[in-house]
């Protein structure tokens, strides 16, 4: 049970909120330890792992641009925008994100969304704008449910869309690697079996976005009328 | 041709940037840890390919110092909402042509690229065609941001600083992850943990294998982060003896299902640092769980939903 003391440093690191770099660290250098590794092997080990998934870092080479429109006001036009709208509501923003997401990652287009791109200068201030305009004043702590909200949108419709295109990264693990039991699956067969998931995917996330706004409502009326 | 080594040099570069404007900004109390901190980072971008394992290693314990060890901070900023709203009132919706490029080129490129060849040999590297596309959807991006606005030379940069100082020590936890993940995966974590679901879980009917498989997904992705390494561990250990030999499943929808509940335990892990952690600094909420919280339900539901499927299809 020795390999399992890594992963009980990274609980416990994480309940107590310690800086969860150094717990990651000390959790990787514990577990090398403990399976026989020196110290310095466990740090080209962490060396090796942290260059060669570079790629998750390339994201960031988004930030000088969308910096750029933020500060000439990207965020506020996207607040302006919704305004225009009088039928938008937080939930019908986020429900019409969720569903170009899913479809369009279900088609392979997994780049059309994003944290850094999409939810943060454009869908989470329209979400905002959404309950600003027919509440009034929102909160801080009602605003950040709303950012959380936009962003497990996108986490939720990207998962359970890009298991239906046939070419995406799990699909050719789980096909490699029945392959080597000697199983030999089609892709196209493993797609289709991630509709039936994709689809409660959609009606459960969808049903809790329209709970989402009988929540908002009541929940901004309620502090709305304390301040009158 | 373009390969993803360009896309690092390009980042690394950004890196360094960041850490040069950190440098030179006396309203940032922590600016030697910040500069210390995004400078490491420019070098594994920048020569990491090049550096022996030893020596990459030593860079991130580093920036895990620097980071743990009184922290990073942030300079100040003055411009305000009054400010955007002055500006997007002034631009309009043209703002969003620079944004909405980004997605766009990316997707464009990544259909393009594969079929554009200069003497029988392709542009850009295939297999990473879609990094690449992104990398080049955002410099046309920039450019035509930069043509539009006409910014100082150097706004881009110490916007990307302002973001990524926002950011902070998070956008180098899905690497540290993986780092992690590695070491876990070298040390036999795996087997230790489908030992144990073996030996202890009940494992005697067919619903009793699915629930366990499904579950064990779910945690075992919530504990590495990543469904990806919980899938060869779980699907050899209960997936393909029991499943699938002792009770005749089909080894089809047992995996194509198994790794979607193996998501659903992604949307519940701190681990997964790049989908969870990564938007609450994005979005600047307080909470680093937030969006983990508003996840759970769904994902609850979902696994649950998962095993039952599973259980329905999968012997038919």
């Amino acid at each position: 049970m020795l390999p399992l003391i890594g992963v009980v440093v990274v609980v416990i690191g994480f309940v107590l909120r310690i800086n969860p770099l150094l717990v990651v660290t000390v959790a990787g250098v514990v577990t090398g330890i403990a399976s026989g590794l020196d110290f310095l092997e466990v740090v080209a080990a962490f060396g090796k792992a942290f260059i060669t998934s570079r790629y998750v870092g390339i994201v960031w080479l988004v930030l000088p641009v969308i910096g750029l429109l933020e500060h000439a006001g990207l965020r506020e036009r996207a607040r302006t925008v919704i305004s225009g709208f009088r039928a938008a509501t937080t939930s019908k923003v986020l429900l019409a994100y969720f569903a170009v997401r899913q479809v369009t990652s279900a088609l392979g287009l997994t780049s059309l969304g994003g944290h850094a791109q999409m939810v943060r200068p454009l869908i989470a201030p329209m979400a905002e704008a959404a309950s600003e305009n027919r509440y009034g004043d929102v909160p801080n702590a009602t605003r950040y449910r709303i950012r959380a909200h936009s962003a497990a949108a996108d986490n939720i419709a990207l998962f359970f869309g890009e298991d239906i295109f046939i070419a995406i990264g799990s699909i050719l693990l789980i096909r490699g690697f029945l392959e080597q039991n000697g199983i030999r699956v089609e892709p196209a067969q493993l797609a289709l079996w991630a509709i039936p998931t994709a689809i409660c995917a959609f009606v459960i996330h969808c049903t809790r976005l329209v709970l989402l706004e009988r929540s908002l409502r009541a929940e901004l009326a309620r502090a709305n009328a304390d301040k009158a | 041709m373009i390969t993803l080594e360009h896309v690092y040099w390009l980042t690394g570069l950004m890196a360094g940037g960041v850490a040069i404007v950190n440098l030179r900004d006396a309203s940032n109390p922590r600016r030697a840890n910040n500069t210390a901190f995004w400078g490491l980072y420019a070098i594994t971008f920048l020569a990491g390919s090049y550096l022996p394992d030893l020596v990459s290693g030593f860079l991130v314990i580093g920036m895990v110092l620097v980071a743990s060890i009184r922290g990073l901070g942030q300079g100040k900023f003055k411009a305000t909402r009054e400010d955007e709203a002055a500006s997007a009132a002034r631009w309009g919706n043209k703002l969003f042509i620079p944004a909405l490029t980004i997605p766009i080129l990316t997707v464009l490129g990544t259909f393009a690229f594969k079929r554009i060849e200069i003497a029988g040999a392709p542009i850009v590297d295939v297999k990473q065609v879609t990094v690449i596309s992104l990398a080049i959807a955002t410099l046309v991006a920039l450019t035509v941001g930069m043509l539009m606005l006409r910014p100082p030379l150097l706004a881009p940069i110490k916007e990307a600083r302002r973001l990524l100082d926002a950011i902070g020590w998070a956008a180098v936890l899905p690497q540290m992850l993986a780092a992690l993940g590695a070491l876990f995966a070298l040390a036999g974590v795996g087997t230790a943990v489908s030992g144990l679901a073996t030996r202890w879980l009940p494992l005697g009917t067919p619903f009793a294998a699915v629930m366990t498989y499904g579950l064990g997904m779910a945690v075992f992705t919530m504990i590495m982060g990543n469904a990806f390494a919980a899938f060869p561990v779980m699907t050899a250990g209960i997936g393909l003896p029991l499943i699938v030999q002792r009770f005749g499943g089909d080894p089809t929808i047992m995996s194509a299902i198994g790794m979607l509940s193996g998501f659903c335990g992604t949307l519940m892990t701190p681990m997964a640092a790049n989908f969870n952690i990564v938007p609450t600094a994005l979005l600047e909420l307080p909470d680093e769980n937030a969006v983990i919280k508003v996840q759970i339900p769904t994902a609850l539901l979902l696994l649950g939903a998962n095993i039952l499927l599973m259980n329905f299809f999968v012997f038919r």
